[in-house]
């Protein structure tokens, strides 16, 4: 693949992420395969067979199966990569915190698509959504091209020394699992050399100093200073994924933040929203502002480490903030971004309104339409001299 | 555990450690130190030995999980009360009756 940057290339999400992991070509990849990710695995699988990769290529029983082998493997000192989808997230659950707190660098693509039940394969974020508090980085794409560019970048945030934490990525189901749209590959001289080679800490694979991972904490041992220890990684976490997003633009031409805002500088009522339907939601907010709307939107980056201060800055002059999540927290106030997004607002004064809208479950069609109704409620919220209530509005909901 | 060896990774002082002292992953970045995870805190019971009995068949320092038979010129001559759990295999196995598990009392 020369020293060049491909041109433009018509792919689906998930043979985007092969191609990053074909570049990345870690030592090991332990995988089930699970609808809509199962085109990752299949292809990944194929370029072991063709011998385009030298990785080793662990076929097991489950996705419990995985990601234990995962954790065994990257604790013998590889560089460890996996990815799932859904149901096969919800199996991996309990070793999900038990690759975190092993501080595993592991890098696992998980291709969002709604939890059961009832049975159902489309998109939404309830998968990685409940995942949030696992100890694991988060980065959401919106689109083929992040897809790539994150699963990179993910690989550089999880090793870091300041960091060594697991980091997921994540992109919507069919919307970009499946469906094809542009990618522009880097070099894979050029992925090496970014990557660079992968130093594990305490590997079991070394004789000469033989270790123990996993013990038994003792009856009353220090699991709460390794928990400590956990989020004050994360904490570090953040200034890591700004310097590698920095760092990668420098060879791509692509820049990332811990969020995106778009034409949020002015907004009165702006939309934060997670995954491909930002795309959706910019053509709208560029509708309104042509109507003299002040109209803005955030697009959610990075959800773990949740950068609130960051939050804060980019939407403390809105007037009304609407979250769509497309994922719900049963009895809560509202989504979970929607409550990460109103905590990060709770210091600023004035304090602006949040109010939380709901959208897409199960891969319910979000319309254009769709988007300018939440516009509506901000806009008459903006307007209105009372606070409008945070009961959850339903985007495309069929109502009795 | 002999007095003289000292340590690869000195716990001594682990009580006082922060987040950040602790090894990455709580990994145990040494092996072969077992031995100083003292189990005797869990003893109820513990095993007297009458060495008069004892035929030295050293079927109690076989059975023993946490190797706290102390022998000397095969003979069994007393407990290693720091990791010694109060099971009471030994005298389960003793074929000489030459143990007897008492219950432990502190002062």
């Amino acid at each position: 693949m020369g020293g060049h940057n491909t041109g433009t290339l018509a792919v689906t999400g998930n043979e985007a992420v092969a191609e990053a992991m074909r570049q990345i070509d870690p030592d090991v990849v332990c995988a089930y395969p699970i609808t809509p990710q199962t085109e990752i695995v299949q292809l990944y699988a194929q370029m072991v067979a063709d011998g385009k990769v030298t990785s080793e290529f662990v076929t097991v029983e489950s996705e419990h199966s995985a990601m234990s082998a995962v954790i065994g493997s990257a604790a013998a000192g590889a560089r460890t990569m996996t990815a799932t989808s859904s149901q096969g997230f919800a199996l991996m659950w309990e070793l999900l915190f038990v690759a975190s707190s092993y501080r595993l660098p592991v890098v696992m693509t998980t291709v969002n698509r709604a939890l059961s039940g009832p049975i159902n394969i489309h998109c939404d974020h309830s998968d990685t959504m409940g995942g949030r508090d696992t100890g694991w980085i988060q980065i959401y794409g919106e689109n083929h091209q992040q897809a790539y560019d994150n699963c990179i970048q993910a690989i550089r945030i999880a090793e870091h020394m300041d960091v060594r934490t697991p980091a997921m990525h994540m992109y919507d189901g069919y919307v970009i699992s499946g469906a094809i749209g542009p990618l522009v590959m880097l070099p894979d001289e050029t992925v090496q050399e970014f990557i660079g080679p992968f130093h594990a800490v305490n590997p079991l694979l070394n004789p000469k100093r033989p270790v123990a991972v996993g013990p038994f904490d003792g009856l009353h041992g220090w699991y709460f200073e390794h928990k400590v220890s956990q989020n004050r990684a994360m904490d570090r976490a953040l200034a890591v994924i700004q310097s590698v997003a920095d760092e990668y633009a420098e060879l791509s031409g692509r820049h990332y933040g811990l969020i995106e805002p778009y034409r949020l500088d002015d907004a009165e009522i702006a939309i934060v929203v997670v995954g491909s339907t930002a795309g959706t939601t910019r053509m709208i907010v560029d509708k309104l502002r042509a109507k003299g709307v002040k109209a803005g939107m955030l697009r959610v980056r990075v959800l773990r480490p949740f950068p609130h201060a960051a939050y804060a800055k980019a939407l403390e002059h809105v007037k009304v903030v609407g979250v769509m999540d497309r994922a719900d927290s049963f009895g809560a106030q509202g989504g979970p971004v929607f409550l990460e997004v109103r905590a990060a607002l709770y210091d600023s004064d004035p304090r602006p309104q949040v109010l939380p809208f709901i959208y897409g479950l199960g891969g319910r069609d979000i319309y254009p339409d769709n988007i300018e109704q939440a516009f509506a409620v901000l806009e008459q919220a903006a307007q209105s001299k009372v606070r409008t209530s945070t009961e959850r509005r339903y985007l495309n909901l069929r109502e009795d | 555990m002999s007095a003289a060896k000292k340590p690869e990774w000195d716990v001594s002082d682990i009580d006082t450690w922060g987040p950040d002292k602790h090894e990455l992953g709580a990994t145990i970045p040494v092996a072969g130190n077992s031995e100083e995870f003292e189990t005797g805190g869990w003893r109820s019971l513990v095993p007297e030995i009458d060495s008069g009995k004892c035929t030295g068949c050293m079927l109690c320092y076989f059975y023993c999980p946490d190797a706290s038979i102390l022998i000397e010129n095969g003979i069994a001559v007393g407990i290693d009360l720091k990791h010694c759990k109060g099971c009471g295999i030994c005298a389960k196995e003793c074929p000489a009756d030459a143990i007897a598990m008492k219950t432990e009392e502190k002062e």
